[in-house]
């Protein structure tokens, strides 16, 4: 039984080895980034190499696994030093305790200023009054339409409010210019979520610590929504168009809401007489005063993990890659969106009209919540809302259900905040 | 000292596998046990201390739950729907490949194996195109018979039955293998005296080839229960679970509480659930078919 034992303890000595053996002296920073981002960036860190003599390791990561891929790193200990987050995010990793706040950072720095960036999306990134990441690229919802059907339908313009666009849906359907008028997929939370910041719903109440759908402002905004499936001016089932692009040049719908990573795809793969016809609007609001509506503050933020060592290195790579010439560049590459104005500047002389709906945009945009558990919520709501397409039950049932389903989810959180007051 | 080596080397071949099963197996099952009865979630992940002892509130609000009611109902759909369909096709094809008529044999179990060995993935892209509502395969047939074309994965109706297709279709080679064994076991002496005493091939089938057959029967369905109750990868790549959860099985359920977001402990009690279920099944599985033979 000795000799197992001992055979046993060589066995762990070994497996320790092993384990240890990873701790091999790093000297250079390393930086996850996720999908077409890791794929592009590139050429703009072999520069900032190249500049500054810093070695820095590239580490390109899917975005469908970019979410579990970090929190096993998390747990396992093996973190990058810096890495692209996407801003809704942030607030998770907050709670993990495993980013810093950059606040002392951006006040030494020159190169970076609150006043650079969209207010809506320098805010996703401040939690607890602190900084967390700086905005790399944003996102947005906007409207793409088909001009020549708008044109068919009687306006020379996209509608400037909600009940306009209603009408617009109403015309195209009836005269059938389109099959439908616009679509809107029930498995995206994006959509109700638009139209409930239309209508000035928080969402969350009590600080974020219980679930606010059936406030009569959401209601208000979700029966409206759902109008739209119910006049079968959008379509209820997923499957019907299991392409986008080929829906949209067949004119099985008119306009959809999407954001800017699609405009790019679009002009690749329509066909050439519908590319001049493809028209890109700001969300429209509920009153003529308050154009554009509002839409979501999306993107990608950088950020610095706790366990970076050499913090003030990393902060300078973050630095070159918010330059605005390396925004533009990095815009040429991908088509993403930059965060600073600045960038914008040289951009809007393009003349692209898309851009400049892009740009209107960006200057109204909100956060969604910032706690852990957004996400959840926000599948559970998308959840429901299929539920309430499909007419399984009423408006008032489904956000009662799903009230319910988000307090259980916040149960956590609440006890959180009351033991912190103690 | 001789005493003790020869007493003990057998410790020694296996500790290497037992260290191993022990270390990776042994230690996180009892540690997800465990777990099941905390709430630890993504806070407890950065923080230990944030995580609490609850009990059996997760499998309370579990069963409270409407989702794992309709999840549950889902995989017993496709266990008690899916599983007899697909030994009946492995024994039909066993039958079919077993026959003396039949030549080219080893293509033929080649075709009907094949499936099994080709990645999932793989096969949802293909048989996301046969269930297309418009251009599908499926549809296409059944035009030619004048029926209404089906939304076969966007209708909740449909899309159990059509993940049930798919996943027969995949899965019967492998037990059609098993069955072709089982049934050249079956001594030829057998089918001969039978036929002597004035028995038709149905008669045969009946009465020397299925009691035969039972302790292949037995293992085949016991396996094939306890790997459908796992179903998880075909709903994850052709429908994540959709429309309507009409997909949604117990381990996908398990898989996005656990991993989506991160609800590790509540996660636990839906897999501790699952073993228990499954062992409840099995055990009244041997208990028929020993009733069985006994008759």
């Amino acid at each position: 039984m000795k000799k197992v034992l001992f055979i046993f303890a060589v066995f762990l000595c070994l497996l320790k080895f092993i384990g240890c053996h990873r701790e091999s002296a790093r000297r250079e920073i390393v930086f996850w980034a996720f999908g077409a981002e890791g794929e592009n960036v590139k050429p703009l860190i072999r520069e900032f190499s190249d500049s500054t003599g810093v070695k820095v390791k590239l580490q390109t990561i899917p975005w469908t696994a970019a979410h579990e891929k970090l929190l096993t790193a998390y747990a396992a200990g093996a973190m990058p030093d810096i890495c692209q987050l996407g801003n809704t995010w942030i607030p998770e990793f907050v709670a993990l305790n495993a980013v810093v706040p950059l606040d002392e950072f951006i006040e030494r720095s020159e190169r970076i200023d609150r006043n650079f960036y969209f207010p809506g999306i320098w805010e996703t990134n401040i939690l607890e009054g602190k900084v967390f990441g700086i905005p790399w690229y944003v996102d947005t919802r906007v409207v793409f339409y088909r001009k020549d059907l708008i044109r068919k339908a009687g306006y020379t313009n996209f509608p400037k409010t909600f009940d306009d666009l209603l009408k617009l849906s109403r015309a195209i359907v009836s005269g059938k210019l389109a099959k439908y008028a616009i679509l809107l997929p029930v498995n995206e939370w994006n959509i109700p979520v638009l139209f409930g910041l239309q209508f000035g719903a928080d969402f969350l109440k009590e600080n974020n610590c219980y679930g606010d759908f059936s406030s009569s402002e959401f209601q208000e905004a979700f029966d409206y929504l759902l109008g739209f499936y119910k006049e079968r001016l959008a379509p209820v089932s997923l499957t019907e168009v299991s392409n986008i692009y080929q829906g949209f040049s067949v004119g099985y719908f008119a306009m959809l809401i999407t954001g800017p990573w699609n405009l790019g795809e679009f002009r690749k793969r329509l066909p050439d007489s519908l590319i001049k016809e493809l028209g890109v609007a700001p969300i429209p609001s509920i009153c003529d005063t308050s154009y554009p509506g509002y839409s979501l503050a999306g993107g990608s933020s950088l950020v610095v993990f706790k366990s970076a060592s050499a913090k003030a290195e990393v902060f300078k790579l973050i630095e070159f890659l918010s330059r605005p010439v390396s925004q533009v560049k990095f815009y040429g590459l991908t088509g993403d969106l930059p965060a600073r104005l600045e960038s914008w500047e040289i951009l809007l002389k393009t003349e692209d009209e898309a851009l400049k709906a892009f740009y209107l945009q960006l200057t109204k945009v909100k956060p969604t919540p910032k706690i852990p558990e957004w996400e959840q919520i926000a599948m559970k709501l998308q959840e429901y809302l299929e539920y309430a397409a499909h007419e399984k039950f009423t408006t008032d049932e489904t956000l009662k259900r799903l009230d319910s389903e988000i307090n259980m989810m916040l149960e956590k959180r609440r006890w959180l905040l009351n033991r912190c007051k103690k | 000292m001789r005493d003790f080596i020869n007493r003990n080397v057998a410790f020694l071949f296996l500790f290497p596998a037992m260290g191993a099963i022990f270390l990776f197996f042994f230690i996180p099952v009892v540690a997800s046990l465990f777990m099941s009865f905390t709430d630890f979630d993504i806070y407890s992940l950065g923080d230990i201390s944030k995580v609490r002892f609850v009990g059996f509130k997760n499998y309370i609000e579990l069963f409270k739950h409407p989702l794992f009611w309709k999840a549950l109902g889902n995989t017993a759909y496709f266990v008690f729907i899916g599983g007899p369909l697909s030994i009946f096709v492995s024994l039909m094809a066993a039958l079919l490949i077993n026959s003396k008529m039949l030549k080219f044999k080893s293509f033929f179990r080649l075709a009907y194996f094949l499936p099994v060995v080709t990645t999932l993935v793989a096969i949802a892209i293909v048989w996301r195109y046969v269930y297309h509502p418009e251009f599908g395969l499926m549809n296409y047939f059944l035009r030619i018979f004048g029926i209404k074309p089906v939304d076969w994965l966007g209708d909740p109706r449909f899309a159990m039955p059509a993940i049930i297709l798919m996943a027969v279709w995949k899965n019967f080679g492998y037990n059609m293998i098993i069955f072709t064994a089982g049934l050249q076991n079956i001594p030829g002496e057998l089918y001969e005296a039978s036929w002597i005493d004035g028995a038709n091939k149905w008669k045969q089938f009946i009465h020397v080839t299925l009691p035969l057959l039972s302790p292949t029967t037995l293992f085949v369905s016991i396996t094939t229960m306890i790997g459908y109750f796992q179903l998880f990868a075909e709903p994850y790549v052709m429908t994540q679970g959709g429309p309507l959860n009409s997909t949604l099985s117990i381990v996908l359920l398990m898989y996005n509480e656990g991993f989506k977001w991160w609800k590790m402990g509540y996660s636990a009690s839906i897999a501790f659930t699952l073993f228990f279920i499954v062992l409840i099944i099995t055990l009244i599985q041997l208990k028929l078919q020993k009733g069985i033979k006994i008759d």
